[in-house]
């Protein structure tokens, strides 16, 4: 019994030790982004694990390298206004395919579908030659549209609107509410969980996308925050110091909306690829 | 006439429909299908730039007398096939003692072990970067810990470059695929557990031989759609070898050159070339629907 006893104590302290190394190796770059934040790039690059004194030489150091204010709101309006329409456009397609489902319009979802299994590599180079012929490389434009176009958030809308009470359409129809009152004035409230979760993908891919934009964004007024650390550090020298100040400052919205909404941005993530 | 009735009838042609998917579907058509057929219409075209002719299979004969190509080939098979049953045996293991509710602060451990999904693909790599240079963090602590006598020479030799990234992406991905073993092993009932560990079945072999066969269609899963993650690798190796934006090879020897990273380099880099990357590209598209048709399979599986 009491070798019993200290097997299972063992093998509890094995999980723990386990576990804990996880959780620590998992959290580690986090540290290290922050301690690095306040070294020089000289102790960067020594492995220095200790904070130093360098924060505001660092900050000063991106800040002339960098139009900061400009690329982060470059990074905030692309977010935003992406986000929004993708969630507008997505779940009106997600409600109309479920409610006023027809033959042929599931054909054109099921067709619709088939979209999801086209390689982002295999669009670049024909959606690079469009953007051209429309006269919008270098806009933000460029970034949005393509992005817009989602039919994995039209999908993930059509499965929750499964789950959208008949009887309160029903009711809304009754009372002489034309469709696209019930979409704005019903559903739009009471599938607010739906939205929050879609939200959370859409805010997370536009946010940190870095293929396309790299593509489009060619002009240096015109770049995110995810192209400005790529190019400040695959530089043969990078300076360290100022790609941490970078990489904190377009850490912080993920992580905000992470800490946030942390059951759906866990729920996002599990429907992200149903 | 009343709303009741007027649904009752369903007009052959109902406006409202149309209206709600009109937007989203005309986005689609215009850049999803029709780029991917022009991008097919492309792969048979030769010539730089915009000075395209059509040149039949001359794209495809290229393909496979290209050293790159195979060389890009290579190395994205060498990611999967490496890194992805590390990382997902890692999250299932992970998974499976975090299901245990006698855990102590469960809910933080896997608050930390999820958070690298927050990070920029770009933001991480640039990161781990900084922590494996020659006299950096990674090979300090590898000496002071004895493992190794020299640093390990990871951003000049072929190996220690793949395996850095290979060490990189499991970091950002583990967590992630955790999250779904865990939801998951939330529908597995928790008596059959019970029974099997009152009969004295060692924790080994009830992960073994009742966790893992009861999660087959989740791990099937997340191994496709891995698979299909890496098939596309592109911000990690472009931002740690420096090979999309400033020049040069990917890594040694092009070590960690995938073939997204070799069509951008195809289209941007070199003598633009955008009938023979799209050749190239539709090598993505041929194996991502292959993989894909298995994942339709597998889910079926589960349905059944």
């Amino acid at each position: 019994m009491t070798s019993y006893g200290l097997k299972q104590r063992f093998s509890t302290v094995v999980v723990y030790v386990f576990l804990g190394v996880m959780a620590f190796l998992s959290i580690f770059p986090f540290l290290w982004m922050v301690i690095g934040a306040t070294n020089t790039t000289s102790d960067i690059i020594k492995g220095k694990m200790s904070f130093g004194a360098s924060l505001l030489v660092n900050v000063n150091t991106f800040l002339t390298q960098v139009d900061a204010p400009l690329v982060f709101w470059n990074s905030a309006k692309i977010t935003i206004i992406a986000t929004v329409l993708t969630l507008l456009i997505s779940s009106l397609a997600g409600y109309g395919f479920e409610i006023f489902a027809s033959r042929f319009r599931e054909k054109l979802y099921t067709l619709m579908l088939l979209t999801l299994m086209i390689p982002f590599a295999a669009l670049m180079i024909p959606l690079f030659m469009l953007m051209k012929q429309f006269g919008l490389i270098n806009t933000h434009i460029a970034v949005v549209l393509p992005t817009v176009a989602s039919a994995f958030i039209i999908f993930y809308f059509r499965q929750s609107t499964k789950a959208f009470p008949h009887e309160l359409r029903d009711a809304a129809r009754v009372d002489g509410l034309k469709e696209w009152q019930i979409f704005f004035l019903i559903y739009m409230p009471v599938m607010r969980s739906t939205y929050a979760a879609a939200f959370i993908i859409v805010f997370m891919t536009v946010w940190n996308s870095y293929l396309w934009p790299l593509i489009v964004l060619q002009s240096n007024d015109t770049k995110t925050i995810t192209l400005v650390i790529s190019s400040l550090g695959s530089a043969y020298y990078p300076d360290y110091g100022a790609v941490m100040i970078g990489t904190v400052l377009a850490t912080i919205p993920t992580l905000f909306v992470f800490f946030a909404m942390q059951r759906q941005f866990v729920e996002g993530m599990l429907g992200s690829v149903k | 006439m009343s709303a009741i009735s007027q649904r009752r009838m369903r007009p052959r042609f109902d406006v409202n429909g149309w209206l709600f998917v009109g937007p989203a579907l005309a986005l689609i058509a215009t850049f999803m299908v029709f780029p991917i057929l022009h991008s097919l219409w492309m792969s048979f075209q030769t010539g730089l730039g915009v000075r395209l002719s059509f040149g039949g299979m001359k794209n495809i004969y290229r393909l496979f007398n290209d050293p790159l190509f195979f060389t890009a080939l290579t190395n994205t098979f060498i990611f999967f096939l490496v890194q992805v049953p590390i990382m997902l045996t890692l999250a299932l293991i992970t998974a499976s003692l975090l299901n245990n509710p006698d855990i102590k602060f469960r809910g933080l451990l896997r608050t930390a072990i999820f958070l690298p999904c927050v990070t920029s693909l770009v933001a991480y790599s640039v990161l781990f970067k900084s922590m494996f240079v020659a006299n950096g963090l990674v090979n300090t602590i590898l000496i002071n810990l004895g493992i190794v006598d020299v640093g390990i020479p990871w951003m000049t030799d072929p190996f220690w470059c793949r395996t850095m990234i290979i060490i990189a992406i499991t970091w950002r991905w583990t967590g992630y695929n955790m999250i779904f073993y865990l939801a998951a092993m939330q529908n597995i009932d928790r008596s059959v557990y019970e029974a099997a560990r009152i009969d004295g079945v060692p924790t080994w072999a009830r992960f073994l031989h009742l966790t893992v066969p009861m999660l087959k269609p989740v791990i099937l899963f997340t191994t496709v759609t891995s698979t299909i993650g890496t098939l596309q690798l592109f911000d990690e190796v472009a931002t740690i070898t420096g090979g999309g934006s400033a020049g040069g090879a990917a890594g040694p020897g092009n070590s960690a050159l995938t073939l997204s990273l070799y069509i951008y380099n195809l289209t941007f880099k070199f003598a633009p070339n955008y009938g023979y990357a799209a050749t190239v590209s539709y090598v993505i598209v041929f194996l991502v629907a292959v993989l894909s048709f298995l994942q339709f399979f597998a889910a079926r599986e589960r349905k059944a």
